[in-house]
């Protein structure tokens, strides 16, 4: 059943992500684009979306023990504000204004299979999967055989 | 390239992508954040369970455009940046960045925002401030 669920989120998500126009960079990058040709509709699609999930996780945590279909919310518990939260989000949001792509845009994009985007998601996968296997400190030589 | 404003749309696209994070919260307790669930897949330490799940979130997202193309008939509109050298860089770095920042747009953005988390709010305001500076410097001043 959770795997069911699990398919018909990413469903909606992936639909919510083209009917916003969020799905095409051109769209992004003209967010982005404050001094040019500035479109704000990027601001609606995170302020819809923290209109429906703020009060929605809010109400389920209040209302229910656990999910319908698994054991525990798995809710971050991480509260430090350590630099590898700034230096990568500083990377990501570097990537994002260059191709104006993020992760789930790009992932929806692919079956379009414009020349780009099938040049970004596979560098997108090697990035993280290095970011995966990367070491908790990465300047430090300790940490570089986990 | 000028695209024109859709408050409308792009407020009820938010709206059911919020809707989506809350349905994978209330069915399998996860966040909806797509560079945690795309990397889970193949990171060594998911389990076969959070792997899967995982996967098939990823499975609905490369749905939705060919649904969109099934229904209405066309794909839906874009403009890709098509420089090879330009995507494979902003790729490795939204990849890397991502996930070693712990999250991106939804993660963060979305899903943290939503729960009030101090760090989710400083990454958005950083990942946010470095895409303006990205398009400010590549649009106007080079």
């Amino acid at each position: 059943m959770k795997q069911i669920f699990a398919l018909i989120s990413g469903l909606i998500f992936g639909l919510g992500l083209i009917i916003s126009g969020m799905a095409n960079p051109a769209k992004v990058l003209n967010f982005l684009d404050l001094f040019g040709s500035w479109d704000p509709s990027l601001a609606f699609v995170m302020g819809g979306a923290i209109l429906v999930t703020a009060p929605g996780f809010a109400w389920l945590t209040r209302a229910l023990d656990r999910p319908f279909f698994d054991s525990e919310f798995r809710i971050p518990r991480k509260s430090d504000l350590e630099p590898k939260l700034v230096v990568g989000a500083a990377i990501f949001g570097t990537g994002w204004g260059l191709g104006g792509f993020c992760p789930g845009p790009a992932l929806t994009a692919l079956p379009i299979a414009a020349t780009g985007t099938l040049i970004f998601v596979p560098f997108m996968l090697i990035g993280m999967w290095a970011a995966r296997h990367a070491p908790d400190k990465p300047f430090s030589l300790k940490g570089a055989t986990q | 390239m000028e695209t024109a404003f859709t408050p409308w749309l792009s407020l009820g696209g938010g709206m059911m992508i919020g809707a989506s994070a809350v349905l994978l919260m209330a069915t399998n307790g996860r966040i909806a954040g797509i560079s945690g669930l795309t990397s889970r897949i193949f990171a060594r330490s998911s389990d076969g369970e959070a792997r899967g799940v995982s996967a098939l979130f990823v499975l609905g997202l490369l749905l939705a455009a060919p649904l969109w193309l099934l229904v209405s008939g066309d794909w839906p509109e874009q403009w890709v940046p098509s420089s090879p050298v330009l995507m494979a860089i902003a790729g490795l770095l939204v990849g890397f960045g991502a996930v070693f920042g712990s999250g991106c747009t939804s993660g963060h953005g979305v899903c943290g925002i939503s729960r009030g988390s101090a760090r989710s709010i400083v990454a958005t305001i950083v990942f946010m401030t470095a895409a303006f500076v990205t398009v400010l410097v590549t649009r106007h001043l080079i």
